[in-house]
C-alpha cells in the first residue's frame, strides 16, 4: 500500500469490494435456496411421510378371544379380568430400570419380568402402554394406589387373560395360550400375509400382530388359532413429540374371535378322567354317526393357566422331568400294541377277505407251532372247539395265530388300513401319529437294508393277536371301532363341532359330511359284533359288565409293554413301568350302535378289570344318564 | 388542517430514517411477528414479549439514529476497551451456566460477548479510519491483533457460535479495508478444503474414540451429527433431523398458518429461538422461503448503498461490515436449521425471539440510520 493515495481511487475501491460483497451475498443466498429446494420438493415426499409418522401413532385394542363351549354349553374357556400394572413410557419421570425398582418395593416384580420389560420398552412408541406385572391381587392394587402419585405414568388397567375354569380338566384337548414368541410372530406374519387383501397396508398388518397379545400354543388353542384369535382394533392418534396424546384422528373397532362350540361332553371328560383316579392312559368316545369325539382323555393332566402369562420354570421343568409325562397328548401320541382288541378287525378283515366263514371252527390245543416256534394260547389247555364269534368272545389266541398264518401280512395290512389303523385319522389339533402298521413295504422301509428289512412269515403269527409290531394310538382304535360300528361310514373325528361369529352368528360346521364309506358287508359286522357282545355275556367282560340293561359289544386286551424272553409274567415282581397296559375298545347299545370307546390304561394289567369298568361307567352314563356313587357330581364353574 | 399539523408534529419520529430500510425491515417484522405467534400457539404472553422487545429495539435504533457519527467514532475505542475488559473479566470470575463461562454478575448478569458483536467492526473502522492516510501492511497485522483478542476469549468461554459471529464482523472490516487479494484467497482455499475433507472423510474422523485438536468433544459431536444426523437421532441429532422434517415436509407452498405439525406438536425444538426459521418454512413453504431470502438480499442490498454513500472511511467500514453481519446471521441460521452447518446459537435477525439479539441489532440499524443521515449527498 502506498502513502498517499487519491482519495477518489480509494472509494472507487471500496466500491468494489462492496460489489463483491453483494456477489458474495447472492451466491449464498442461492445455495440456501438450492438447499430449500432440495428438501422441499425434490425431497418432499419423504420428509412428508416423516412428518406424518412423527405425529401419527397407532394404539391397538385386543380383540376379546372367542370363548370354548362344550357341546352342552358349558364354558370350559374363557376370558377373565385381571388387575395389570401398565407403564406408559411417555409419561414416566425416571429412567425404566429405575422405575422398576422403585415399584418393586410396593408391588413385586419379579426380575424376569422386570428384564423382559426393558427389552420391550426399547421397541415400542412412547405411547404404548405396556404391561409389566399382571394379575395383581385387590391387596396389591390398594397398596398401588396409595403411592400411585409417586408415580406418573404408571396405572393399573384392567386386561383380559385366559382362563380355564375347570383348571386340568380335558387340558390335553383344550391346550392353552401363551405370550407370543418370536416364532410365533413370524407364523403369524406368514398366515396374516395369506389371509389379508391386497388392499390391506403393511403397517396394519405389523399392528395388528402388534396387538395380539397371546396366542394358542397346542391343542384346540392352537389349531383353531385364527377362528379364535379375532381382529385387532386401532385407534390413530395425534401426537406430540413428548407423546402426548391430542387427539383421535380414527377409531378401528376390534373384532372379537370366533367362539367354538366342542363336540366334547365335558361332564363325560370329567367322570373318566375321575375314574382312572391316579392311573395314567388314554381314552376315546366317539358319536359314531357323526365323528363327534366326546371325549378325549389323557391322564394324568396338567394346569393350562399356568401357562397364560408365561410359566414360572421350576414348574416347567417338573411338568418336563416328571416320569408320568402330564405333557404327553396320550391319545393322540401316545402308540400301543393293542393286544386282543385288534382281534375282532382280524375276524373281519377274515371275513371280507373270505379267509374264514363264521361258522368254520378250528380245535386249539392251547398252543400253535409255526416251524420250530411256539405259541402260545393264554389258556394251557386250550379252548377246545372255537368258531369265529367263540374266538372273539373268549380272546382265543390260536384261532388267530392261525388265521394270521392263513392270510399273510399284506392282507391283514390292506384291511386295516382300511379302517384306519395306522393312518393319521385327521382328528383337528396338531401333532397326531400314525403308529406302526406292520406290513412288508412297512419293513422295509424301516430297516433299510434288504436283509434286515426282510419280512419273516413268523413274524405274521404275533401280528393276529395285536402283539408284534402293531402300534396304534387310541384315537386311531376308537375310530376303526367307529367305522366298524357306523357298518362302514367313516367320519372325521373331531373334537370342534360348530365355529360361530359372536356378531353374525353364522354357524359353520367342521364335519358336515361322511369323509369316505368303507365296503363292508352287513351280515360279517353282525357276525362280529355279535363275537363282542358275546364277550360281555360270557367271555372276558362279563363280570365289568354284569348286570347291564342294554348290549355292549366290546373286547378286552392286555398289551405287553416289555418283552419277558419266554418267563412267566407276574405282576408283582415286575417294576410299575413294565407292567402290561389293560386295553379295551367297544359299543353301545350294540343293536343301535351310537357311542364307540377305546380306552388303555397303563401299566395296570388285564384290560377286564382295569378299563372295562371305565368303559361301563361312561357308557351307562351316556345311555342311561347314571352318575357312578363314589364319583363326586359335576358342577358347573362360576 | 388538524390532522396535517399532527403529521407535521410527530414527523421527527421517522424524519432521517432511511425509508426504503424501514419498509424492509418492517416487512421482515411482520413476518416474524406472524410466524412468531403461530410458534407460540396462541400464548399471548410470550408474543407480549417479543412486542416489548421489538419496542426496546426500536427505541435504541431511534436514538442510535440521532447520534452523530462523530460521536460513534469517538466512542469506538472505549467501547471496544470496556467490552475487551469486561471478557477478561468473565475470564476470571464469570458465572458458569451449562458448561460454559459466559456471564459476568456488575449487579445485572449481562453476556459481555455480546457487546462485541458492535464493537469490533467499531474498533477496526476506525483504526483504519485513523491510518487511513498511511495505510501499511502491518496495519492489517494490527488489526488482526484487535480482532483475534477477543475472539480467543469468546472461543474459550466456549462460545463458538458468538467468537465466529465476532470475528466475522472484524473480518469484513478488514477485507474491506482493502486487505490484498494475495492474503484472502488462502483463507477462503483453506476454508473449502477444510470443509471437502471434512465431509469426505467423515465417516473416519468421527468414528468412535477419535478426539480432535482445539476442539472440544461438543463441538466435534456437532459436526458429526451435522455430517450424518441419523448416528444420534433422539440426542444432538434430534434438532437438526426434526427441523429437515419441518422444511421439507411444508413443500412448495407449506401447511399454511398455524397448521404446521412439526410446530405445534413440539417436533421443531427452540421454535420460538433459533429454529424459529423451521416454523416459518413448515407454514409457508419454498414460496415463502424465496419471499424471505428476498427480503433480506433487499435488506442487505440497501445495507450495503449506504455504506458505499458513507461520508468517511470509518461509517464507510461501519456501514458495511454491519450490514454483512446481518447477513452472516441469516445465513447461519437458515444454514444451520437447514442442516447445512453445524447447530450454533445464531438467531435468525429481526424473527427470533430474544431481547439481547435484538437489542444488538436495533443498535446496528441505528448505526446504519445514523451513516445514511449523514450520507454525501453529491456524488462523485
Amino acid at each position: 500500500m502506498s502513502n498517499k493515495i487519491d482519495p477518489a481511487i480509494r472509494l472507487d475501491n471500496f466500491q468494489k469490494r462492496i460489489q463483491i460483497a453483494v456477489w458474495f451475498v447472492i451466491i449464498c443466498l442461492s445455495l440456501l435456496f438450492l438447499r430449500f429446494f432440495w428438501l422441499q420438493v425434490i425431497m418432499h415426499k419423504k420428509y412428508s411421510t416423516a412428518s406424518e409418522s412423527n405425529r401419527i401413532a397407532i394404539i391397538t385394542t385386543p380383540a376379546q378371544r372367542g370363548l370354548i363351549i362344550d357341546r352342552n354349553g358349558v364354558v370350559i374357556a374363557n376370558n377373565m379380568p385381571s388387575y395389570s400394572l401398565e407403564i406408559t413410557p411417555a409419561e414416566i419421570n425416571l429412567p425404566p430400570a429405575e422405575l422398576i425398582d422403585a415399584l418393586d418395593k410396593v408391588i413385586r416384580i419379579p426380575s424376569r419380568d422386570k428384564q423382559q420389560f426393558l427389552r420391550t420398552i426399547q421397541n415400542s412408541k412412547k405411547t404404548e402402554n405396556l404391561s409389566i406385572r399382571n394379575f395383581l391381587s385387590d391387596e396389591e392394587v390398594s397398596r398401588f394406589y396409595a403411592r400411585r402419585f409417586e408415580f406418573p405414568g404408571v396405572d393399573v388397567q384392567v386386561r383380559y387373560f385366559r382362563e380355564y375354569p375347570y383348571q386340568q380338566l380335558g387340558s390335553h384337548l383344550l391346550g392353552y395360550t401363551g405370550k407370543v414368541s418370536i416364532k410365533d410372530k413370524e407364523k403369524l406374519l406368514a398366515e396374516l400375509e395369506e389371509d389379508a387383501d391386497e388392499n390391506t397396508p403393511d403397517d396394519l398388518k405389523a399392528i395388528r400382530i402388534k396387538g395380539i397379545q397371546s396366542v394358542g400354543k397346542i391343542g384346540i388353542e392352537q389349531s383353531y388359532e385364527k377362528y379364535l384369535r379375532g381382529i385387532v382394533g386401532s385407534n390413530q392418534v395425534e401426537i406430540t413429540a413428548g407423546g402426548r396424546v391430542v387427539r383421535n384422528l380414527s377409531v378401528t373397532p376390534s373384532i372379537p374371535g370366533s367362539n367354538l362350540t366342542l363336540a366334547v361332553d365335558i361332564k363325560l371328560q370329567y367322570l373318566i378322567e375321575q375314574l382312572y383316579e391316579k392311573r395314567r392312559g388314554a381314552a376315546v368316545v366317539i358319536e359314531v354317526a357323526t365323528g363327534d369325539v366326546l371325549s378325549f382323555v389323557s391322564m394324568p393332566t396338567f394346569n393350562p393357566n399356568a401357562f397364560v402369562d408365561g410359566i414360572d420354570s421350576d414348574l416347567w421343568k417338573q411338568l418336563n422331568e416328571s416320569p408320568e409325562k402330564p405333557l404327553f397328548n396320550r391319545p393322540l401320541r401316545g402308540t400301543y400294541p393293542p393286544g386282543s382288541t385288534f382281534k375282532p378287525f382280524m375276524a373281519l378283515a377274515a371275513l371280507e377277505g373270505e379267509f374264514r366263514t363264521a361258522s368254520q371252527a378250528i380245535s386249539d390245543p392251547g398252543y400253535f407251532q409255526f416251524g420250530n416256534n411256539i405259541f402260545r394260547d393264554d389258556a394251557k389247555n386250550g379252548h377246545g372247539l372255537v368258531n369265529m364269534q367263540s374266538s372273539i368272545a373268549l380272546s382265543c389266541d390260536t384261532y388267530y395265530y392261525m388265521l394270521a398264518r392263513d392270510m399273510g401280512i399284506d392282507a391283514i395290512a390292506k384291511f386295516m388300513e382300511k379302517v384306519s389303523l395306522g393312518q393319521l385319522t385327521g382328528i383337528d389339533i396338531n401333532g397326531e401319529v400314525k403308529g406302526i402298521l406292520p406290513s412288508k413295504e412297512w419293513k422295509r422301509n424301516y430297516f433299510k437294508d434288504p436283509i434286515k428289512g426282510k419280512w419273516i412269515d413268523g413274524e405274521t403269527i404275533s401280528i393276529g393277536i395285536g402283539q408284534g409290531y402293531n402300534s396304534y394310538t387310541i384315537l386311531q382304535l376308537a375310530q376303526a371301532t367307529a367305522i366298524v360300528a357306523n357298518n362302514g361310514k367313516v367320519m372325521k373325528p373331531h373334537l370342534v363341532k360348530v365355529i360361530e361369529d359372536p356378531i353374525t352368528h353364522e354357524k359353520i360346521l367342521t364335519v358336515p359330511s361322511e369323509s369316505r364309506v368303507v365296503d363292508l358287508k352287513p351280515e360279517n359286522i353282525k357276525t362280529i359284533t355279535d363275537g363282542m357282545i358275546g364277550v360281555n355275556q360270557i367271555g372276558t367282560g362279563q363280570v365289568p359288565f354284569a348286570g347291564v340293561s342294554y348290549l355292549v359289544a366290546g373286547k378286552t386286551g392286555t398289551a405287553q409293554v416289555f418283552s419277558l424272553a419266554g418267563k412267566n409274567y407276574n405282576a408283582s415282581q415286575v417294576s410299575e413301568f413294565k407292567r402290561d397296559h389293560a386295553l379295551y375298545i367297544g359299543f353301545a347299545p350294540a343293536d343301535n350302535p351310537k357311542y364307540a370307546m377305546a380306552i388303555v390304561v397303563e401299566n395296570a394289567g388285564f384290560g377286564a378289570t382295569a378299563a372295562a369298568p371305565i368303559v361301563r361307567q361312561a357308557f351307562d352314563y351316556l345311555i342311561l344318564n347314571k352318575w357312578p356313587g363314589g364319583i363326586p357330581e359335576w358342577k358347573n364353574a362360576h | 388542517m388538524e390532522k396535517r399539523s399532527l403529521i407535521k408534529r410527530i414527523r421527527f419520529l421517522w424524519a432521517g430514517l432511511d425509508p426504503n430500510l424501514s419498509f424492509i425491515l418492517l416487512a421482515l417484522i411482520v413476518v416474524g411477528n406472524v410466524t412468531f405467534l403461530s410458534a407460540s400457539s396462541g400464548t399471548v404472553i410470550t408474543w407480549v414479549e417479543q412486542l416489548r422487545n421489538l419496542m426496546i429495539a426500536f427505541i435504541i435504533m431511534w436514538f442510535t439514529s440521532r447520534v452523530p457519527v462523530k460521536w460513534l467514532e469517538k466512542a469506538s475505542v472505549w467501547i471496544y476497551s470496556i467490552g475487551l475488559g469486561l471478557l477478561i473479566a468473565v475470564a476470571l470470575f464469570g458465572l458458569i451456566k451449562k458448561g460454559a463461562r459466559r456471564w459476568l454478575n456488575i449487579g445485572m448478569v449481562i453476556q459481555p460477548s455480546e457487546i462485541m458483536k458492535i464493537a469490533m467492526p467499531m474498533m477496526l473502522s476506525w483504526y483504519f479510519y485513523k491510518r487511513e492516510e498511511n495505510t501499511k501492511l502491518w496495519d492489517f497485522g494490527v488489526a488482526f491483533l484487535f480482532l483475534l483478542l477477543p475472539t480467543i476469549l469468546i472461543a474459550r468461554q466456549p462460545d463458538l457460535g458468538t467468537a465466529i459471529l465476532v470475528f466475522a464482523a472484524g473480518f469484513y472490516v478488514i477485507i474491506l479495508a482493502g486487505l490484498p487479494w494475495k492474503f484472502i484467497l488462502p483463507f477462503i482455499g483453506l476454508g473449502v478444503i477444510g470443509i471437502l475433507l471434512i465431509v469426505i472423510f467423515g465417516d473416519t474422523i468421527c468414528a468412535k474414540g477419535v478426539t480432535w485438536p482445539i476442539l472440544k468433544s461438543y463441538q466435534q459431536h456437532r459436526v458429526c451429527t451435522l455430517l450424518d444426523p441419523t448416528t444420534d437421532p433422539l440426542g444432538k441429532g434430534f434438532h437438526t433431523i426434526q427441523s429437515m422434517i419441518a422444511i421439507g415436509s411444508g413443500g412448495l407452498l407449506g401447511k399454511g398458518w398455524l397448521k404446521g405439525t412439526q410446530t405445534h406438536l413440539d417436533f421443531i425444538p427452540e421454535k420460538h429461538t433459533d429454529f424459529i426459521f423451521a416454523v416459518y418454512s413448515e407454514e409457508f413453504g419454498l414460496v415463502g422461503n424465496f419471499v424471505l431470502l428476498i427480503l433480506f438480499l433487499l435488506l442487505i442490498q440497501r445495507g450495503l448503498k449506504i455504506a458505499a454513500s458513507a461520508p468517511n472511511l470509518y461509517t464507510r467500514l461501519l456501514g458495511g461490515s454491519v450490514t454483512l453481519i446481518f447477513f452472516t446471521y441469516a445465513f447461519v441460521n437458515m444454514a444451520m436449521v437447514s442442516g447445512l452447518l453445524p447447530v450454533v446459537g445464531v438467531p435468525l435477525p429481526f424473527i427470533s425471539y430474544g431481547g439481547t439479539a435484538l437489542t444488538t441489532l436495533g443498535l446496528g440499524v441505528g448505526i446504519l440510520m445514523s451513516i445514511h443521515r449523514h450520507r454525501r449527498l453529491v456524488q462523485t
